[in-house]
């Protein structure tokens, strides 16, 4: 097996990329876009004098007096904005790519990209709700970015102006480094974002299945996803080859309250574990974390009981309770603002942390008796909360006992239902005009704040000092905001929890125990610290592809008893080993390798080559012979080194044998006779 | 080894599904139904033939239901509150969310009649709590062995196939389902499977149903005729299923054909069920999944609650109330206001016709359904008690939409599944004898019908593990291209993949496959070659050819014997190589030695200047066809060729 790492991505918005060699095929582990290299364009301007050529002329002078000051908002690049694709992926021949699983919907918003490339054949496994809601993401992406489209107008050429070099040259250095990477490698990652019909081709390419679902990719290799519980749909993959097994184990919530659960269970029994969960890489706080965890883990490992106290360890509440305490916070100044006559834009990309706060707003709301209207504006809003109604599936248990006792899985349709939610494809709608009141709490893309309706409503609160922004931690906020200083509104950055806590990671890999854990170098300091277990700890580099040697010889062979019992055992001399000759035809289905009998008429008549081994053994030859009545006198002649012994059979019938160390030759007109000598002589060797 | 089908019910009947297959030590029990027809102990499956201790808890693995009809859970509460059945029970999401309401309909129904109580509303909730939920295709490891698999069956919503594997033996049990799609459900799905089992319901076993859209044409014309002429349309319907199917029918109807009469519900039930297939709308059609987001299917727009003091207002209405055999409650008391007029229209359900047939003769023939007097003719006058007297004016019509696959479907899906055995439930005896027939005959699958606690053994395949080496798997993955047949310009190309290779057995049991080639370095001996040799003489009467130069003589000889062997041997391929003949590994060249030591001196024919001699080798493999060439060369005078 072979391992690359093309990315470690950014979070939840942007999982890791990986390539994974196993029995030839290439598998590529998700396809996504950095959306938050985003903030280096610059919003839609509000009115179209702003990008006169002559303004930009007269800027680009500006612009190199001011290099080394402050960045301000004249700074960020005037055009379409582009879409910075994993850069690495671009060194590989997608037509090598044989299979791509997704494991969350964010890691197919860069997949339209690759199934429009010449040559890309390769089958793409995604489960139905992350199919979906990529579906969703990607159509709002394209949706939001046509109004730049309208905009500037079509690209003349497919380079864009910016990416020229003198354009780049000139870049303040903050931005430089998000376009171009430390080694100016990055600059061609960046791609115009695909079409609507780009997309919609992608989307037929897309295999869908449900939660642990089997799929069998070649006859030999079964692909399952089970739930990983960061988002609706997003999975870990297991790959179940004749001659090794892999889950890739990306971000995981062990306990939600949206999505299904972590399903840690199910990657139990596997040869390898593909760790590549990056949310670690933001935690602050990691050292205090190893030593709770090293300490747990010693404490477990003296115990009996070990598999409970893991279980109990992994699955406790603390992280959901903690998670949900964050949303009661966000509500409560939320709440703040709209008592104080303030709107609230909150630009969150993540769809369980909208639904929740949704259901956790409303209460808050209702609970003071505040008629603040909620409004949720993206060109998918409809279909996606309709969408999340739909799918008790793929839910945490809570959310399927509602479906149990008759109620919506999800607050918000009641609440659109009773008229406090209201949802609208976008700003410009008449309707929307007619029942617009201010203070407002408004949900809507997109997060990077240089897309979608949230640039215009950033513009008209920004000033406003009784307004609130909530907004996700992860992106530079300086450079996120750049636009629409100077800043009144008030500001709540919240992070959410986005994959596993360092003190569940060992006792996670204990209880699954693989052989081989593959992990980033990264995170090297937390991984394979206690020494005596059994597992093999592997690190791998972004970029730098890493052997793992070959764990089994070869696959297992099935073979039907029935067919078996007809074998014709052969005992050799040794007396220990019982030999038997095999004929059928191999089926290889389902990942199982099974010797069915063969169909007889395409079987030539030619019976099984023969095979000796051994020496010929004189004196017992001859008085087997004798045996049959058969007198041969044996006659020794050497030439050179080489001894060879000559037969001659006068009865019955005239034969003639030579016997050296390697070969006996027979010779005799004679069929009857010939047979005979032949069986004389394969009993004093081993056969087959 | 074998897989042990135990049939607790349904068998040959349809009525309380519950069938008990043992494979390789593991015990599934399919479906927990209750029998509608029986009122005594009869109405349950006979729980204690799968343990006489009842201890179910060890003598079951699991129990799996298809659907939530009751002749298919209603058991369930009984058989794990009562009977003490603890272990794990999997059912689709619908069912675990529809069953508990079919069960309490039921229990309050019985409740109504004055019947001892099976159990309780806490029983169906304790009950429920047991379920494991499972989406489609979700492969679900019941344990270490067991693995289980739901697909479409299309039936009613939620309604299941089960896939059950353990080991290498692998069966699947339908439950009820339908080949094709209606209005609100897709037609059943199922993956082209390995089986040495398949258990399919058979209540259609021999019939052939017509289109669904003449059946629905008939529907809406009545209805639309009736409504037209200012009457009231009642239909008596189930909450579940058939009310969901017939109300997007009829819908859609109104919205094309712009009605504005009003269509009821008459219980909160079904606006309440209507609520569960707005969330489940992923187990519907195709079409109807489609539209969810700009509109739900089951958000029905002409569709309203009705209210009791509706029932004398003035003016067309289509009405749907419970329960669907006019047995009582709300459907009895509007029908006994809207019987008596002409222009009303009264539907009966009649899908699973033989099902209910049967339930009533054992049963509503005594509580005397109104139902079952309507669809046996048309009375004009029923009594309904002592007091009330019925007079019937209005019209019938007689629904016939089937959730139920029929002959050709389950033909169709026998075929497609191929399974090594058949068993058939859920029919009815004639026919089931019928179609096992036709299973037998067409199909040429062994195929079974037992009555009820009867068991059925079916014998197994087993499979012996051995390690395969790497270059065995691959020299069978490799092509093998050879040439069948040559004739003339004419060749056969066969690609003969056969896997050729050697069991190794040890003494510690381990065994493992190899390719001949490996062989030798496993066992560690050195190859020995055995082979043949005659160094056989042929008359050649042509005295001239000594005039020949000797080169071109050799040759000819040896073609001409060519020329001879081709159209004796016309089944294998001989290879003129110049030098020598090659047939497998038989080599055929002119001998000019004096003293060949392939030669036995007593072989030579008569003249030595008028014989060529033929040096043969070969090795054992082609021992047969070396004698005959042989053969023929010993009486072949190469003049006459």
């Amino acid at each position: 097996m072979k391992l690359t790492c093309l990315s470690k991505g950014g979070g939840y918005h942007c999982p890791p990329c990986h390539i994974v060699n196993l029995g030839g095929l290439q598998f590529l582990l998700d396809c996504p876009l950095d959306l938050s290299a985003l903030v280096i364009f610059s919003p839609i301007p509000i009115d179209s004098n702003a990008v006169l050529d002559e303004d930009s002329d007269s800027e680009n002078g500006q612009k190199r007096q001011t290099m080394e000051k402050a960045l301000d908002a004249s700074n960020l690049i005037r055009s379409e904005p582009c879409y910075k694709t994993v850069t690495n992926l671009h060194l590989w021949d997608v037509s090598f790519i044989d299979v791509v699983l997704i494991s969350t919907p964010m890691g197919m918003l860069g997949l339209p990209f690759l199934t429009r490339a010449k040559g890309f054949s390769a089958k793409i496994y995604a489960t139905e709700a992350a199919a979906r809601l990529g579906q969703l993401m990607m159509e709002d992406l394209i949706s939001m970015n046509m109004d730049f489209r309208q905009f500037y107008g079509p690209e003349e050429s497919s380079f864009p102006q910016w990416m020229k070099w003198e354009e780049l040259e000139v870049l303040p250095s903050a931005l430089k480094e998000i376009a171009m990477g430390k080694d100016g490698s990055e600059i061609a990652s960046w791609m115009p974002l695909y079409s609507a019909a780009d997309m919609k081709d992608c989307m037929q390419k897309v295999q869908t299945l449900k939660y642990a679902e089997e799929t069998c990719y070649n006859g030999a290799f079964i692909l399952k996803a089970f739930s990983s519980g960061v988002e609706i749909g997003t999975c870990n993959w297991t790959i179940n080859g004749p001659k090794s097994s892999i889950a890739c184990l990306s971000s995981s919530i062990f306990v939600t309250s949206h999505a299904m659960n972590f399903d840690y269970r199910a990657l139990q029994g596997y040869d390898q574990i593909l760790y590549s969960d990056f949310s670690l890489d933001a935690n602050e706080d990691t050292e205090d974390c190893v030593m709770t965890a090293a300490n747990n883990l010693s404490a477990i490992s003296d115990n009996s009981d070990t598999n409970h106290m893991i279980t109990e360890l992994l699955l406790n509440t603390d992280d959901s309770l903690e998670e949900m305490e964050k949303l009661a916070f966000i509500s409560s100044c939320i709440v703040d603002s709209v008592k104080e006559g303030g709107s609230v834009l909150i630009p969150i990309g993540r769809l369980g942390i909208v639904l929740q706060l949704l259901e956790c707003l409303s209460s808050a709301l209702e609970s003071l008796n505040l008629k603040v209207p909620i409004f949720v504006i993206s060109s998918v809003a409809e279909e996606l909360l309709a969408f999340s109604n739909v799918i008790p599936e793929w839910l945490c248990k809570q959310r399927q006992e509602k479906l149990y006792s008759g109620e919506p899985l999800f607050g918000h349709v009641d609440l659109i239902k009773g008229k406090k939610l209201h949802l609208f494809p976008a700003l410009h709608s008449e309707t929307l005009l007619k029942i617009w009141q201010e203070p407002c709490i408004v949900f809507c893309s997109h997060w990077s704040l240089r897309l979608g309706p949230c640039v215009h409503l950033l513009r008209r609160w920004c000033g406003d000092q009784n307004s609130l922004l909530v907004m996700e931690k992860g992106i530079d906020a300086d450079l996120a905001l750049l636009p629409f200083k100077p800043m009144a509104m008030k500001i709540l950055q919240c992070s959410f929890l986005s994959g596993m806590k360092l003190e569940k990671v060992q006792p996670l890999l204990t209880m699954l125990h693989p052989k081989v854990v593959l992990f980033p170098e990264n995170l090297r300091q937390h991984f394979g610290g206690s020494s005596s277990s059994s597992i093999s700890f592997i690190q791998y580099t972004e970029n730098v592809t890493l052997r793992i040697p070959k764990l089994n010889l070869g696959p297992e062979l099935d073979i039907a008893t029935d067919f078996a019992s007809q074998l014709r055992w052969t005992k050799l001399t040794d007396e220990s080993i019982n030999i038997a000759r095999l004929k059928g035809e191999l089926s290889v289905e389902h990942g199982k390798h099974r010797l069915l009998p063969g169909n007889e008429q395409v079987v030539s008549s030619q019976s099984g080559l023969l095979m000796h081994w051994g020496s010929v053994n004189l004196q017992s030859l001859v008085t087997s012979l004798q045996k049959m009545g058969i007198n041969a006198p044996v006659e020794e002649e050497r030439n050179g080194a080489e001894t060879e012994y000559i037969l001659h059979i006068i009865e019955p019938n005239r034969a003639l044998i030579n016997i050296n160390a390697s070969r006996t030759i027979i010779s005799t007109g004679d069929e009857k006779l010939a047979s005979l000598i032949f069986e004389a002589i394969s009993n004093s060797l081993d056969g087959i | 080894m074998a897989i042990e089908t135990l049939v607790l019910g349904a068998g040959q009947e349809v009525g309380k599904s519950c069938v008990v297959v043992s494979i390789n030590g593991k015990r599934i029990m399919f479906d927990c139904g209750m029998h509608m027809g029986h009122l005594d102990h009869r109405r349950y499956p006979d729980f204690s033939l799968i343990s006489k201790s009842g201890d179910f808890d060890n003598s079951l693995s699991c129990i799996i239901i298809t659907h939530f009809h009751l002749d298919h859970i209603g058991a369930l509460p009984y058989f794990t509150e009562v009977c003490g059945y603890n272990g794990p029970i999997y059912m689709t999401y619908p069912t675990k969310a529809l069953g508990p309401l079919m069960l309490e309909d039921y229990r309050k129904v019985m409740d109504r009649r004055g019947e001892e109580e099976q159990f309780s509303s806490e029983n169906i909730l304790q009950c429920m709590r047991k379920v494991t939920a499972v989406d489609l295709k979700q492969t679900v490891q019941v344990d270490k062995d067991l693995q289980i698999r739901a697909y479409y069956a299309g039936h009613v919503i939620g309604a299941a196939m089960f896939y059950a594997k353990v080991g290498d033996t692998a069966m699947v049990y339908t439950g009820d389902y339908n080949m094709t799609p209606d209005r609100h459900l897709g037609a059943a799905q199922i993956d082209k499977l390995r089986l040495d089992l398949l258990i399919t319901e058979s209540t259609y076993a021999t019939t052939v149903r017509d289109s669904r859209y003449a059946r629905e044409k008939e529907f809406l014309k009545a209805v639309h005729k009736c409504i037209a002429n200012g009457g009231k349309v009642l239909i008596p319907t189930f909450a579940l299923g058939r009310a969901q199917e017939l109300c997007i029918l009829l819908d859609d109807y109104w919205e094309r054909m712009d009605l504005k009469v009003p269509i009821y519900f008459s219980a909160g039930l079904t606006i309440q069920a209507n609520m569960y297939y707005k969330m489940l709308i992923n187990w519907t059609s195709q079409k109807v999944k489609d539209t969810y987001a700009t509109r739900n299917a089951f958000d029905f727009k002409n569709v309203s609650n009705f209210d009791r003091s509706l029932i004398n207002a003035p003016g067309p209405c289509v009405l749907f109330a419970t329960p669907g055999m006019i047995s009582g409650g709300f459907s009895l008391e509007v029908f006994k206001q809207w019987a008596p007029y002409e222009e009303n229209l009264v539907t009966l359900p009649g899908y699973l016709r033989c099902y209910i047939a049967y339930c009533l003769r054992q049963w509503y023939c005594v509580a005397g359904t109104i139902g079952h007097r309507l669809m046996s003719g048309k009375p004009t006058k029923i009594d309904l008690d002592e007091n009330t007297v019925i007079d019937v004016r209005c019209q019938i019509h007689q629904l016939s939409f089937s959730p139920h696959t029929d002959a050709k479907g389950i033909m169709d899906l026998v075929k497609f599944l191929s399974p090594k055995h058949v068993i058939l439930v859920h029919g009815e005896k004639p026919k089931m004898a019928l179609l096992k027939g036709r299973i037998e005959s067409e199909l040429g699958i062994q195929c079974y019908y037992p009555p009820n606690h009867d068991t059925v053994s079916i014998p197994l395949t087993h499979y012996v593990k051995a390690d395969a080496s790497n270059a065995f798997v691959q020299s069978c993955s490799t092509p093998n291209f050879k040439f069948l047949k040559i004739s003339g310009m004419d060749a056969e190309l066969g690609d003969e993949r056969v896997s050729e290779g050697v069991l190794i057995m040890e003494k510690s049991g381990k065994a493992k496959v190899v390719h001949q080639d490996e062989l030798l370095e496993m066992v560690g001996g050195i190859k020995h070659e055995v082979q043949f040799g005659y160094c056989c003489p042929v008359k050649n009467s042509n005295i001239e050819r000594t005039s020949d130069s000797e080169l071109s003589s050799r040759n000819f000889g040896l073609h001409k014997l060519f020329a001879k062997l081709s159209t004796e041997l016309t089944q294998d391929s001989i290879q003129d190589c110049g030098e020598h003949l090659q047939l497998g590994s038989l080599c055929v060249s002119v001998c000019l030695r004096d003293n060949c030591g392939y030669r036995t001196a007593d072989d030579s024919v008569g003249d030595k200047i008028a014989t060529t001699n033929f040096c043969c080798t070969w090795s054992a493999a082609d021992e047969n066809l070396a004698w005959k060439v042989i053969a023929i060369m010993k009486t072949l005078d190469l003049n006459y060729v």
